[in-house]
């Protein structure tokens, strides 16, 4: 299994992780190196096999689709880099 | 005061109760431990004004006749639990400055038992790593050090700083997390108990998510006792988390009768590699004498897809982890690195605010889930982590637990597996296989290597039945008789 430097970009792209042109090869090379050790996986029998795909095999539970908490927009800016009037700031999005 | 960091969790407890010391003098004299071992950087955030404020709270509820089952205990608690209005980091740049306005449902559990909390522990950053050298504060070190080697050597991790301190003597106790290892490993390292409870035992609610269908909290402690204590406190049902389990917590104190006469424990050859140490062999193999000794009878097992276990984690974890970590984007906590557009700002912030191990699991997990690939990678590794669970649920038809090495080998020094990943994750090779599949482990130190380091053995049991496991611990922990201390001789 080996990832060329195009896939690497749109997987970064994808990550949103700024990738310098130079860390491209080195990090190709490394991540062929760990997906070539789990391409192992191919080689066991899984037709029948139902996908494990949580923890647990108990029934998760559920609640009312109702308000429980909430009304506290301060404590939710509180940590924001950028905060105006209630909401969080972004860069200007629209032109 | 020394002496006092030196009593286990349950000794400190009746010694409070007695009122043989009072909670401030015991948290005083962990404040000390933790000024004097702040060499090893086992915490990334000290508050011990708090925690004095706190004992004195303690000592009140004491004489007032109303002590919670932790009432006055020092803890540390790993830095990936939020804890209200105290930073939080999960070792990671990313969090720079964050201070949650909101407390763990497992530290809130502490808490409420009456429980000090000293600090946060460090740990690898978002809790990925074995060895506690990808925090962004610095590794923490292994208070053990080799027999006539002066060099630092790695407690382990992820959960690291918890192992550190509690061995160092700078807690009577600790949590960690677990997503593959992450208690029982670090545990084994640094010559502690570590407990990972069944998938669903304890909340995940305000614990920083790496891979939400493996991540549990764990207690890390000197004794199985103490660990049985802890955890009792840490479990119990949270709405706040929909794969916590709605069950009763069973007072797992009561579970260590000494007594496992009778009981079948399951050898699995698979764990049997070429590479495991010969002294962790020997180790193993101790380990089924003491067991048998003890009037259990040991049986063969076959574990069939245990080889598989680790590459099929390192698609699930980083999937998970690819998709927990998108909320770091700038907007709502932590860092913001300016850039010229909304995108510009993500690609920037993301860039610098994580850290080697976490972009290349967060680039790993973006690949099996691109289209394309999915089938390929991510569904493959759900289906072998399928079979993977079943070989334990058929093994467990013959057994009531099983006993294997925690980890392939003793800590090593730093630096040793740093440029090469793969060789880094091999250090869970047993402890992933239980993780996938949502079992309880346990890691009781059980000898010290031919170099002086401790070394942990592993018992595992179904889903649900920590008691089973806190009692074979309990009789391991006698017959094993580890009273290893890592600055013997310095007191």
């Amino acid at each position: 299994m080996s990832l060329d430097d195009a896939t690497v970009r749109k997987i970064a792209t994808l990550a949103r992780i700024d990738l310098a042109d130079a860390d491209l090869a080195p990090l190709a090379k490394e991540l062929s190196g760990i997906m070539s050790w789990i391409e192992q996986l191919q080689e066991v029998d899984t037709d029948a096999v139902e996908p494990m795909s949580g923890g647990t095999d108990m029934t998760l539970s559920w609640r009312k689709d109702a308000v429980s908490d909430g009304g506290h927009a301060d404590k939710v800016l509180a940590n924001a880099p950028e905060a105006h009037e209630g909401f969080f700031g972004v860069p200007k999005v629209v032109e | 005061m020394t002496e006092l960091t030196q009593l286990s969790l349950s000794a400190a407890r009746d010694g409070l109760a007695k009122g043989d010391f009072s909670a401030v003098e015991l948290t005083q004299a962990h404040i000390g431990a933790m000024d004097t071992h702040r060499d090893l950087n086992a915490y990334i955030t000290e508050v011990p004004e708090l925690a004095l404020e706190r004992a004195k709270e303690a000592d009140y509820n004491i004489g007032q006749g109303r002590a919670g089952a932790l009432e006055g205990l020092p803890l540390g608690i790993k830095d990936l639990f939020c804890t209200e209005g105290i930073l939080t980091t999960a070792a990671s740049y990313i969090l720079d400055g964050f201070t949650p306005p909101y407390e763990s449902t497992v530290t809130a559990n502490l808490k409420a038992a009456g429980a000090v909390n000293l600090g946060k522990t460090n740990l690898d950053e978002f809790a990925m790593g074995s060895s506690n050298e990808s925090s962004y504060y610095g590794a923490a070190l292994n208070p053990w050090k080799k027999t006539g080697d002066n060099s630092n050597l790695v407690p382990g991790g992820s959960s690291g700083g918890s192992a550190a301190a509690v061995s160092a003597r700078m807690c009577l106790a600790a949590t960690g997390t677990d997503t593959g290892g992450s208690i029982r490993q670090p545990a084994s390292f640094c010559g502690i108990v570590g407990m990972k409870p069944t998938y669903g035992r304890c909340s995940r609610w305000g614990i920083v998510a790496f891979s939400s269908s493996l991540d549990q909290a764990g207690p890390m402690t000197r004794t199985v006792r103490d660990s049985a204590i802890l955890l009792s406190v840490m479990s119990g049902h949270d709405p706040k988390d929909s794969t916590s389990a709605d069950l009763p917590v069973p007072d797992f104190e009561a579970s260590l009768t000494g007594d496992i006469k009778g009981l079948r424990i399951g050898i699995p050859d698979e764990y049997r590699l070429d590479e495991l140490d010969a002294d962790v062999k020997a180790l193993w193999e101790k380990g089924i004498t003491w067991l048998k000794d003890a009037g259990a009878e040991i049986i063969d097992i076959a574990l069939p897809h245990t080889k598989y276990a680790l590459p099929t984690y390192y698609i699930v974890a980083p999937a998970e982890a690819s998709s927990n970590l998108a909320r770091y984007d700038g907007v709502r906590f932590g860092l913001r690195v300016e850039g010229d557009s909304l995108d510009d700002m993500y690609v920037k912030t993301r860039a610098a605010g994580f850290g080697e191990e976490v972009k290349r699991r967060i680039f790993i997990g973006t690949y099996a889930l691109s289209a394309g690939y999915y089938d390929a990678y991510y569904l493959k590794a759900q289906k072998v982590r399928q079979l993977i669970y079943q070989d334990f649920v058929s093994a467990f038809k013959g057994v009531d637990a099983i006993l294997t090495p925690t980890a392939p080998k003793p800590a090593f020094p730093l630096g040793e597996n740093s440029d090469d990943p793969v060789a880094m994750y091999l250090n869970d090779v047993f402890t992933v296989p239980a993780s996938l599949a949502g079992l309880p482990g346990i890691s009781v130190p059980a000898g010290l290597s031919s170099g002086g380091l401790p070394l942990g053995l592993q018992i595992l049991t179904k889903r649900w039945d920590e008691e089973t496991l806190f009692r074979v611990a309990g009789v391991l922990e006698e017959t094993a008789g580890f009273s290893g201390h890592p600055f013997d001789g310095e007191g």
